[in-house]
């Protein structure tokens, strides 16, 4: 792979099945992800989306599925003014470390010059913010105003 | 959230992190370049940056990766930072940064 353009790193009070529930079931996405609902089979080689009802929401292909350890998709923005830029690719790994799960999320093959760089930065550390509240406590946290996910 | 701020609380430090903003994912041979610390100093910073979640290593074929995690900061922000307060504060920041700019 590339060198990645950002990885995150989250731990989470929490077990890996509930966090793979979370990253992959939209009527979890969709209370922590700020509208953002996701669906797909999880198959590797299916196609997966995310829809929001109002905002552009990417999509793409699952690429690795081994619940509840390692996911992985291709990224492809669906704002319009994004849709020259190549696809990218999310990873997400799922470790337990005693009490707690550690999740790290790498990015890669963005654009350098990118639009979606840029979001990607403001987006990702709301997002794992919000998604570790609310494992933790049942609450995302309040919806931001920006940050379309694409 | 003690160790983030342990970890915030030196300049050296965030000196680190401020190179990582601007050029995410380096060696620490990149990230020595230029600075006026040893190689030592630059290794015990990184790590209890490490410790902090503050800055999360990646191994890129031989190379170890650096890279800034702002996932705690965005925490913190979260904890005293209303939704609604965003925007006046970036506007707040914004507007200090243009009057305090040096005339170049």
């Amino acid at each position: 792979m590339s060198k990645p353009e950002f990885v995150y790193v989250t731990y989470i009070e929490t077990t890996p099945e509930k966090l793979w529930h979370a990253l992959t079931d939209g009527d979890f996405t969709e209370r922590y992800w700020f509208g953002h609902r996701i669906a797909s089979d999880w198959k590797v080689g299916s196609p997966y989306r995310f829809t929001h009802p109002s905002r552009p929401s990417p999509e793409g292909k699952v690429l690795i599925s081994d619940p509840p350890k390692k996911l992985a998709y291709t990224w492809e923005a669906c704002a319009e003014e994004l849709k020259e830029e190549r696809t990218s690719r999310v990873t997400f790994d799922i470790e337990p470390r005693g009490k707690v799960v550690k999740l790290t999320v790498t990015h890669d093959n963005l654009d350098e010059r990118g639009k979606t760089l840029r979001g990607i930065s403001e987006g990702w550390p709301m997002v794992l913010a919000s998604l570790k509240s609310f494992l933790e406590t049942g609450h995302p946290l309040p919806a931001e105003i920006k940050s379309d996910a694409a | 959230m003690d160790d983030v701020f342990k970890a915030l609380a030196d300049g050296s430090r965030r000196s680190l992190l401020d190179r990582l903003h601007a050029r995410n994912g380096q060696t620490l041979n990149e990230l020595c370049e230029g600075l006026a610390m040893t190689r030592q100093a630059v290794t015990k910073h990184l790590a209890i940056l490490e410790a902090a979640n503050l800055v999360t290593t990646f191994r890129h074929g031989r190379e170890k990766l650096h890279y800034l995690n702002p996932v705690p900061i965005h925490q913190i922000g979260e904890r005293w930072i209303k939704k609604f307060e965003r925007g006046k504060l970036t506007a707040l920041s914004e507007l200090k940064r243009q009057l305090e700019k040096r005339d170049e």
